[in-house]
């Protein structure tokens, strides 16, 4: 037995060859930097279809160049048809959903980082580690795929609702193999997530260096384990709905399809089928998953934070409690994505109260950072700009979130540009900030080099203001009754909020241009910005004991022993005002 | 403001992980808890829509029951008898019979839900027949590929032991051991579920 258990837990050696070391790669920083290029590309790739949505809804006669090579039926001319417009709508949401807002902060940092602050070599399980990748780069090409077939992308949403997306083409285009394509890419992309998630959980639980009890822990690395166990039970069920939905396609069944539905002039052979039970399998999935995407960036901008402020957080113990709950209420809370389905008016009220408590451990969040910052003397970054930035858009977007967690005034607003602005807000633009903060954060560490922070900071403010420009006035639309999933609205009695269009349009090209300072400096920074120190921003987790980047197997065969919580700042230690995580000297307190 | 405790505390070290994971199994069972409490879940909403019919269960699946119910010992016989191995260095023998005649049992069970859906067809009752047939083929088609999992575990411990005697790590003994348990638990929830609501 003593032979047997003296192994260490990873026993694969520094790799040799250039598929080893950088494709098939068993170490989980290149695995995290895959996930982070996967969502880069991601990113991109989705903001390019906002633009081209944004440009076709002010400009709807207008061609676009070349277009018409790219979506020959969807485009003739260069001209968007209303069908196209919603296939465009589908895959931005899938991709920014699935493969930006999941895979960036949860997927990609979380590898990188989450096994160097245990004080771990590895996860525990990293040849499911470079599965779960691999896979969720499968499930990226097979939903790109959906562009390239003559049946084009769904047009059903990235809810993708049945029966619209369960009888095939008779209900519109991209409805065949597209919506096929779109649900298999789904059903992968949950299965690289389980095997993400089960990594996290096992590799936090198990892995944790001498010294590194859980409370010891970084915010971000608590973040992360949260999001695991939620991602767990979410793709759980994400995954079995799309498969149900795939055999409603594929083999006939009648999970999701009514008896008696006629579509385009054609009975359906389907009989007895449930559409609102597509809505609460997706949405059992689909509301924690803006915690997914929400809550590794509330770990990474808290971590930003303590360490630019240089002090604790008021209490980092209560915040941790905080996003526990915010996990644990996330299942109960899923109806309140289906007030207008019809459900009964009670069901409404029992959802409504948990959304509603959410909002608790959410400001207690809010408040921690708020009294935290008070009289901080806060190191003024493009990282803990972002991270403020956060802040902002965390509170911005959560507080429209009061009034559509309410029945009776969600009736009114859910169709409409209100909850458009809202969850894009709280869950897509607070989460990139979140990106961005980690990102500006971590580059010294992950690449060696230093970002350019005047190009961080021109890029942070032209953002910052560009967000606000563009979806504080989807609140004001939602309330003045514009309807969201429309192609054009030229013609009809939103004609006249065709201006306020036309500034959010501008906005958004000009927004999403900034992105390209932030592309060059990512890149440029890559290979000629100046080089990184171990410990650039005077940190104390354990990612700034080691060489940056850090060595193969991490902490270059040293056992890492930790002896303090990971925010000893404002203390008088042997290196300035802060005492490192692994430092066994005890500080003294500086006032 | 600083006031922690400045020791180490004394909780899980590499040494005592060096193993491997001991957390991974029970994640993966609860993941796999929860991919089959949302079809439970589905199942029942569908069972509203007022065609529900009933399925009689195939006889076989019966006999395949109880196919499992003893590769569940007979993986139990062999852990047991690695885990004296892996103690005293001796020969792996025993665990290597043990671990066999689960194999072959486990792929019993595979050939036998095989023949239970052959069954399935031979009355009309196809994977879209009827709610019902749908769920059964669903259950049981998806309990398979779980089960396929464990095999492929077991051929891998099977491969590790024929060439490394006991340099093997215990817990992926053990961690197979507990996952094929699983899933005759498993396997006896669904045959409920199959007899009480299809």
């Amino acid at each position: 037995m003593e032979q047997a258990s003296a192994q260490p837990a990873h026993v694969h050696a520094p790799p040799q060859t250039f598929l080893r070391k950088h494709v098939f790669s068993l170490d989980h920083k290149v695995i995290g930097k895959q996930y982070y290029g996967l969502a880069l590309v991601a990113v991109f790739t989705g903001m390019v279809l906002s633009w081209l949505m944004r440009f076709h809804l002010v400009w709807p006669a207008v061609k676009i160049p070349g277009l018409e090579f790219l979506a020959k039926g969807g485009a003739p001319g260069g001209v968007i048809t209303p069908e196209y417009y919603l296939s465009l709508l589908t895959m931005h949401g899938t991709l920014m959903v699935f493969f930006v807002l999941t895979n960036a902060p949860f997927a990609g940092f979380g590898n990188y980082f989450l096994p160097i602050q245990i004080g771990a070599e590895d996860m525990a399980f990293p040849r499911f580690n470079m599965m779960s990748f691999w896979v969720t780069f499968v499930a990226f090409l097979v939903l790109l795929l959906a562009f390239f077939i003559p049946d084009g992308p769904p047009i059903s949403g990235w809810t993708a609702y049945a029966p619209l997306s369960a009888i095939g083409n008779d209900a519109g285009p991209g409805l065949g193999w597209g919506q096929n394509l779109w649900a298999m890419s789904i059903a992968i992309f949950c299965i690289g997530q389980l095997l993400g998630s089960l990594n996290f959980i096992a590799t936090t639980l198990d892995l944790r260096a001498r010294g590194m009890s859980l409370m010891r822990m970084p915010i971000c690395t608590w973040a992360w384990f949260v999001t695991a166990c939620i991602g767990l039970l979410a793709f759980a069920v994400l995954l079995p709905a799309c498969l149900l939905l795939l055999l409603d396609k594929l083999a006939g069944t009648s999970f999701f399809v009514p008896a008696g539905l006629v579509v385009s002039d054609r009975l359906q052979p389907h009989a007895g089928g449930s559409p609102l039970l597509w809505q609460h399998l997706f949405w059992f999935f689909g509301h924690p998953e803006v915690y997914i995407a929400i809550l590794p960036a509330i770990g990474i901008v808290s971590h930003v934070l303590i360490t630019s402020m240089r002090k604790p957080m008021l209490s980092a113990k209560v915040l941790i409690y905080s996003m526990m709950s915010i996990g644990f209420l996330s299942w109960m809370v899923w109806g309140h994505h289906m007030f207008v389905s019809g459900m009964n008016p009670f069901s409404s009220l029992l959802f409504s109260f948990p959304t509603l408590t959410i909002t608790i451990p959410a400001t207690i969040i809010t408040l921690i950072w708020l009294g935290s910052l008070y009289g901080a003397n806060l190191r003024i970054n493009s990282a803990s700009l972002f991270a403020l930035g956060f802040v902002s858009m965390f509170v911005s977007g959560g507080v429209s979130g009061f009034f559509l967690a309410q029945p009776s005034i969600d009736i009114y607003l859910h169709a409409t540009y209100f909850v458009v602005g809202h969850f894009h807000m709280v869950m897509g633009v607070a989460a990139i900030f979140g990106i961005f903060s980690g990102t500006y954060f971590w580059f010294p560490k992950m690449s060696g080099r230093m970002m350019n922070e005047t190009l961080g900071k021109l890029h942070f403010w032209i953002t910052f203001i560009g967000t606000y420009c563009i979806f504080m006035p989807f609140h004001y639309l939602g309330m003045a009754g514009n309807v969201r999933r429309y192609s054009s609205f030229v013609d009809d009695f939103m004609a006249p909020l065709m201006p306020l269009h036309k500034f959010i349009s501008i906005a958004a090209f000009i927004t999403g241009g900034a992105q390209l300072i932030f592309l060059y400096n990512l890149i440029h920074s890559r290979f000629r910005g100046a080089p990184a120190t171990e410990n650039p921003w005077e940190g104390t987790s354990l990612e700034w004991s080691m060489s940056s980047p850090p060595p193969w197997d991490n902490f270059g065969g040293r056992h890492p022993v930790v002896y303090h919580d990971p925010y000893q700042y404002g203390v008088k230690g042997s290196k300035g005002d802060y005492v490192m995580q692994d430092s066994a000297e005890q500080p003294a307190t500086s006032s | 403001m600083a006031t922690t405790t400045y020791t180490p505390l004394p909780v899980q070290t590499r040494s005592a992980a060096a193993g491997g994971s001991r957390s991974g199994v029970w994640v993966g069972i609860f993941a796999i808890t929860m991919f089959f409490a949302a079809v439970t879940s589905a199942l029942s909403v569908r069972q509203g829509s007022g065609d529900w019919s009933h399925i009689s269960i195939p006889s076989i699946m019966y006999a395949n029951t109880l196919v499992l119910a003893i590769s569940s010992l007979t993986i139990e016989l062999s852990r047991r008898a690695m885990s004296r191995s892996l103690a005293t260095g001796s020969a792996t023998l025993a665990a290597q019979g043990w671990l066999g005649a689960t194999l072959v049992l486990g792929l019993g069970f595979v050939a036998g839900q095989y023949l239970a859906w052959r069954e399935l067809a031979a009355r009309g009752l196809y994977l879209a027949t009827n709610p019902n047939s749908s769920f059964l083929y669903v259950f049981t088609g998806a309990h398979v590929l779980h089960l396929l999992g464990g095999i492929a575990g077991l051929l891998y411990l099977a491969a590790r032991v024929a060439v490394n005697g006991t340099g093997l790590r215990r817990n992926s003994f053990e961690n197979t051991a507990i996952y094929w348990h699983f899933m005759g638990v498993l396997w006896l929830y669904l045959l409920v579920v199959i007899g009480v609501r299809l």
